[in-house]
């Protein structure tokens, strides 16, 4: 497999297929992500973006291909399951915080769980994220008091704090306001910048062109095209590329 | 400011146009049912000698139209919280004196109660706090078994539901108490009345739980397990405590509920509050004292509850709306 000295791809994936009922979702998806890279997916509305991240954490199944997460092979086993979730965070379109945890609670509580951290640990550690993500003063309220923008960063500080090798995020500005998607864009932009291994589903193209190392545009399923972003947004080959770029760069 | 619309419109009552009709209403039903034959109209005899008949109809009838006129009055400049207070206590007054009316023995209530509660409360409560545990867990294990994709827990559990939940309670003691010894196992009354509980109470409760567990968004399991957490953790630290807020008041419910039902289990002989209630009041046909004092100390106990449900619900409130 992978020799000694070079590590193992970030993620791995070859021939993955995935299907709903007879209707296929997925194509024989190839894919990797090299550790420290930045990887932006885009393409339109039900052309398997989001399914294709939530598989690499097990979220979805899927019936064909091979899956690896810094080179561990995912399976059925609960527990390899549970060892690739632990090597990659998630950030979702709706957030998802806990709401009867306290936002300090949200983030502490994982790390006590999983990575079985003392209280005062876990306290501490969940403290250093959230001033991270610029919200330690709100530590102490509930999700439900804090706004969108708010609750995203949390969020990202619950994924990040417990040390992901990979982070996955689902479209995660996409269900905020307007005035609210520069904070969370320039929390992604500090993690990357931080050298996270990052996947992003999102429309936001200007992220894509200030971030990613690749991206990639995804339409039935399949991966049309995929490069740099200066050839990506300046040169697309593919005409469904060009048709979706001419939609979503105004 | 209210609108026409706000539940809590303004309080009809202080408006001349409904406040005097239903004055005007309350004087003329009593007046036509001959308030004066009553309890009341007794006391108002007492009060102000006169010529019984129509006269003391409509004295009754107005006596009780005034105090009710004044209470509503009164009641109404109060605060909302006084105001609660107030109507229930005085409806809670109203009850123990439509019981005063029965000329009871407080003698023989006397005599009896300690017993009535050493021996009777004890065992009601004995039998109904072991059910509830009981039912919770079976509770549990049932809505897991539904929500879960295997087949055998699947079946398991919808025919435990439907069995359970169809067959009336009374049934199901009897089943388990003179059935059972069919097969060879001889059960106890006391076993007899928690199984029966348990198991009857354990399926209105799976669907309960089930209900409240499928409340909670996809979005939470999915949030909890790509943190990495094991099955049980997100289970008991993540949706539980989410589905408390909708498995509280119901289940309050059943626990309510359970705790009269128990009074089901003297068909086989335990010496439970009903049982009791009802055997001791026969050897001086003084049942009515019994059965009264015995609803009274069910009351309380549902009272007492009915105050636990509150506290609960408000813990697990605290959290606000999502």
């Amino acid at each position: 497999m992978t020799s000694v000295k070079t590590a193992p791809s970030a993620i791995e994936i070859s021939g993955l297929s995935k299907w709903y009922g007879t209707m296929q979702v997925l194509h024989d998806i190839d894919l990797t992500v090299a550790q420290g890279e930045r990887l932006v997916i885009c393409g339109p509305s039900g052309s398997g973006k989001s399914t294709l991240i939530r598989t690499i954490n097990a979220l979805e199944g899927f019936e064909q291909g091979v899956i690896k997460v810094a080179g561990i092979a995912l399976t059925r086993d609960q527990a390899v399951v549970e060892d690739v979730r632990r090597r990659v965070g998630m950030v979702f379109q709706q957030f998802n915080l806990f709401p009867h945890l306290t936002v300090l609670e949200n983030c502490a509580l994982p790390l006590r769980l999983v990575r079985s951290l003392s209280a005062a640990e876990a306290r501490d550690r969940a403290m250093h994220y959230l001033s991270k993500v610029h919200i330690p003063e709100q530590a102490l309220k509930y999700p439900a008091q804090l706004s969108g923008g708010q609750q995203q960063r949390v969020a990202i500080a619950r994924a990040v704090a417990m040390q992901p090798e990979v982070m996955l995020f689902d479209e995660p500005t996409s269900a905020l306001d307007p005035e609210m998607v520069k904070e969370v864009l320039d929390v992604m932009v500090g993690l990357a910048e931080e050298g996270m291994t990052m996947a992003v589903v999102t429309h936001e193209m200007g992220f894509a062109r200030q971030v990613a190392d690749r991206v990639i545009f995804m339409d039935g399923g399949r991966i049309v095209e995929q490069g740099p972003p200066t050839t990506f947004f300046t040169a697309p080959k593919n005409e469904r590329t060009q048709a979706f770029l001419q939609q979503v760069l105004h | 400011m209210h609108f026409r619309d706000n539940i809590d419109y303004p309080p009809m009552l202080t408006r001349p146009a409904v406040f005097f009709p239903l004055l005007t209403a309350i004087f003329v039903s009593l007046w036509w049912f001959g308030a004066g034959n009553s309890a009341i109209g007794r006391l108002v005899l007492g009060l102000v000698p006169m010529a019984e008949g129509n006269p003391l109809n409509l004295a009754t009838a107005a006596f009780v139209t005034a105090l009710v006129g004044f209470n509503i009055f009164v009641v109404m400049r109060l605060a909302l919280r006084q105001q609660v207070w107030l109507v229930w206590g005085e409806l809670a007054a109203l009850i123990l004196l439509f019981f005063y009316s029965f000329d009871l023995s407080f003698a023989f209530i006397q005599r009896k109660i300690g017993f009535l509660i050493t021996q009777g409360l004890v065992t009601t409560l004995y039998i109904s706090a072991v059910s509830i545990v009981i039912a919770t867990v079976l509770a549990l294990m049932g809505a897991v078994a539904k929500l879960s994709s295997n087949g055998i827990a699947q079946g398991i559990a919808h025919f435990y539901t439907s069995l359970f939940r169809g067959l009336p309670l009374l049934m199901q003691i009897y089943m388990i108490y003179l059935g059972l010894p069919q097969l060879g196992y001889v059960v106890d009354a006391v076993p007899t009345g928690i199984a029966a509980l348990s198991l009857c109470y354990g399926a209105y409760m799976t669907e309960i739980f089930r209900a409240g567990i499928e409340s909670i968004p996809k979005g939470q399991w999915e949030a909890a397990r790509a943190l990495g957490m094991r099955p049980i953790s997100v289970m008991t630290r993540i949706i539980l405590p989410q589905s408390m807020r909708v498995i509280i008041p119901p289940t309050g419910n059943q626990f309510i509920s359970m705790l009269k039902d128990s009074s089901l289990v003297s068909v086989v002989g335990v010496w439970e509050l009903m049982y009791l209630a009802r055997t001791q009041g026969q050897t001086e046909f003084r049942h009515i004292e019994m059965m009264v004092t015995a609803s009274l100390i069910y009351w309380l106990m549902s009272i007492v509850l009915e105050l636990l449900q509150k506290r609960i619900e408000t813990h697990f409130n605290k959290a606000a709306t999502r």
